[in-house]
């Protein structure tokens, strides 16, 4: 046993979404290797999926994820609108972006405010972050909600929406329900600004790092969907060349795939950092404006600081779905009729916390042969993973807790969506000479 | 009061849509923080109290033996186990696998089968501990979830509408899609608590708020097989979904999946 050599093991990741753990382990004072431990159970939806008919899909795969459904939807519907070469209308399309919007509003400001606020603060929820922070944290919650009535209006309910079918909508909404939204969404560009700039104010770590920062690129928006992927380094593909450039691959510790590029199996950073460094002029000038005076020089490259790339892109959806309601008249149709026929189609869209991708193969008879789906947490884990370890060597140190909890801020910066990829993350610290602890996932504490 | 009651949020396999419907309800939040010492909810805080607590919801469904453990723990560290969703109640989509041959299903998923554990079927808790009371839906109401606290809080029995989607929609005025257009609807067998969202959006209930105490399955797939000319092949999937376990669903359709139905004797 060498002096230089230690083992830690701590509770549990917190204010994340899903069940996970860490496992670090040291030689010599160095580390070795970091495992992010996602233990999530499988559910197979790529395996249940084969066989049910097509129209099933965008209501299934929403159940991949309670935090993020509309993602699910979307990108499942836009796959599956390719393969059936179905073309939507631009109103159908802008009530989808509409949608999105509720989702973005009530994901990210979940996450700012009861997830992730709370770390720069020293409180261990947002609810204690409120009897500091009490107008700050409502004011947080009022924007939450508004998010969400959004997604009721159009989509039936917050969670799990119900109005989403291939080829556009069961239903339109009725303007003047989403009219009615439009003070509340007024007061919410302004109010999100103001929570932007707030957390912008926090204090961060200085940590940078040099990302491959890959999100999708529309010609003249915004990225919810889109075609095409565009790179910090220079490089772009299509959606279609997606599965060429990516691949997921699978590692012992996890029950959720890992995504990195295929030529040189090198990590990517998808989300909101990657979002407004690739799309940044095709902000809303109100989104920009904080953007330009929170005191963050973009590109932005510390993941701490996702907090407030999340706040501007609050502010962005709240703008976008403004103009989508000052603009909308009830269109003719809800959705394009189709006659099932075979093919394949794939897409990818914004999810909340980065890229959500699948492909589908259906038959003739419009049953589903084969399911791709590769979510936004699979996309960041190798990220997450060698950020950990070029985080660790200056935490070391630190008592064992607070290494801990040093790593798991850092793994909530990004968001992670476990049941879409976890919730506890155990946390284990190794020694070269140690037996391996094997996670011991989410027991109740006694 | 003098103590606060102490509450708890367990997940098992699920998409947390359902403790979500508790954060998501933004103006009580912060007022049950106060009458409720939320003493263990990894979602929503850092600080993971111990049992025992007076109040356990459990979301998500048994998959794992591991899990199959930690609930035995979980049900003897709460007084009241409050199951919250379809996953918890009835087994979740994931328990499509009790269909699906779970060796191919692993082998669809993983090119490393080998790294994965997961048992072959998803069951609902309710077939591992006793449990005090089943909140359906997929996802939960908000509104019922919060309810359903106060009367725990105010040592109410708990109770929630226990009627059908069907009835809601008359209730409200909502035209029948089944009736009125042939569209295949489950809301005559399925529990109210969504607001007749399908119906109210021009489609039909694919009950996601699992069979109503009651629901007469058996009667209601002949009437759409045999007056709306649906096919199985239409509705076993609509009957096995989110709550494909549920009695009354499963066995309606396996009924139908084996082609056994009554055929022709309908008026």
């Amino acid at each position: 046993m060498s002096d230089d050599s230690w083992t830690i093991r701590v509770g549990t990741l917190t204010r994340v979404e899903g069940e996970g753990a860490l496992n670090v382990r040291l030689r010599d004072g160095h580390v070795e290797t970091v495992e992010l431990n996602i233990y999530e159970p499988p559910r197979f939806f790529e395996a249940f999926l084969r066989g049910r008919p097509l129209e099933d899909v965008p209501d299934i795969t929403a159940r991949i994820c309670g935090i993020c459904p509309v993602a699910y939807q979307m990108s499942a519907v836009h796959a599956l609108e390719a393969a059936l070469e179905i073309e939507i209308t631009p109103e159908i399309r802008e009530l989808r972006r509409l949608l999105y919007c509720g989702e973005w509003i009530e994901s990210h400001t979940l996450h700012m405010h009861l997830l992730h606020a709370p770390d720069f603060h020293g409180c261990a929820s947002g609810l204690e972050l409120a009897r500091l922070f009490p107008r700050e944290v409502q004011r947080g919650l009022r924007l939450k909600k508004i998010g969400n009535r959004l997604l009721e209006i159009l989509g039936g309910r917050s969670v799990h929406p119900i109005n989403v079918c291939v080829g556009g909508f069961y239903r339109s909404p009725q303007p003047l329900l989403l009219q009615e939204l439009i003070p509340d969404l007024e007061w919410g560009v302004t109010a999100a600004a103001e929570a932007t700039r707030w957390v912008a104010g926090f204090p961060f770590p200085d940590f940078v790092r040099d990302y491959d920062l890959i999100a999708l690129t529309p010609e003249a928006e915004y990225p919810f969907h889109a075609r095409t992927f565009a790179s910090s380094k220079g490089t772009s593909f299509s959606v279609a060349e997606y599965e060429k450039v990516l691949e997921e691959h699978q590692v012992p510790h996890s029950t959720a795939l890992q995504a990195r590029r295929r030529e040189n199996a090198a990590s990517c950073l998808f989300g909101p950092l990657a979002r407004i460094h690739l799309n940044f002029e095709h902000l809303h000038p109100e989104a920009r404006t904080v953007a330009e005076e929170c005191g963050i020089e973009w590109p932005c490259r510390n993941p701490f600081q996702s907090i407030v790339a999340r706040g501007i892109e609050v502010v962005q959806a709240f703008a976008e779905a403004l103009r989508i309601i000052r603009a909308y008249t009830l269109p003719r149709q809800s959705r394009i009729p189709y006659e099932p026929r075979a093919g394949v189609g794939m897409a990818a869209t914004e999810a909340p916390r980065g890229t959500l991708y699948h492909r589908y193969e259906v038959d003739e008879a419009g049953r589903i042969a084969q399911a791709v789906i590769i979510p936004p947490t699979s996309q960041n884990q190798q990220q997450i993973e060698e950020d950990l370890r070029e985080y660790l060597p200056r935490l070391l140190t630190l008592e064992h807790a607070e290494i801990a909890d040093h790593c798991e801020r850092l793994i909530r910066t990004y968001d992670p969506c476990i049941s879409c990829a976890t919730h506890f993350l155990k946390f284990t610290l190794e020694r070269d000479d140690s037996p391996h602890v094997p996670p011991d996932p989410s027991l109740p504490p006694d | 009061m003098s103590q606060k009651l102490r509450l708890a949020v367990f997940k098992f396999a699920s998409c947390d849509g359902c403790q979500l419907s508790l954060l998501n309800a933004e103006d009580e939040l912060l007022a049950l923080a106060e009458q409720v010492e939320i003493a263990h909810f990894a979602e929503a805080s850092s600080l993971l109290g111990a049992g025992p607590f007076d109040i356990a919801l459990v979301e998500g469904s048994i998959t794992t033996a591991h899990d199959a453990e930690r609930i035995q723990q979980v049900r003897q560290s709460a007084k009241t186990l409050i199951t919250i969703g379809a996953c918890a109640t009835s087994g979740g989509i994931q328990a499509l696998r009790n269909w699906g041959d779970h060796e191919e299903f692993l082998r669809i998923v993983y090119p490393r089968p080998e790294y994965i554990e997961s048992l072959a079927t998803s069951t609902p808790i309710s077939a591992h501990v006793p449990v005090d009371f089943e909140l359906q839906g997929c996802p939960v109401n908000t509104g019922q979830l919060v309810g359903i606290l106060a009367d725990v809080l105010h040592q109410r029995q708990i109770r929630v509408p226990n009627h059908s989607v069907c009835r809601t929609c008359k209730l409200q005025g909502v035209v029948c899609v089944a009736v009125a257009r042939g569209v295949p609807c489950l809301g005559p067998i399925t529990q109210a608590g969504c607001g007749a969202l399908c119906p109210r959006f021009d489609r039909g209930c694919y009950g996601c708020f699992g069979p109503v105490v009651q629901a007469n399955a058996e009667s209601l797939t002949d009437w759409l097989v045999q007056r709306e000319h649906q096919s199985p092949a239409v509705l076993v999937p609509l009957l096995r979904n989110f709550n494909a376990q549920a009695p009354a669903f499963q066995a309606s359709g396996d009924r139908l999946a084996a082609g056994e139905m009554n055929r022709g004797d309908m008026p």
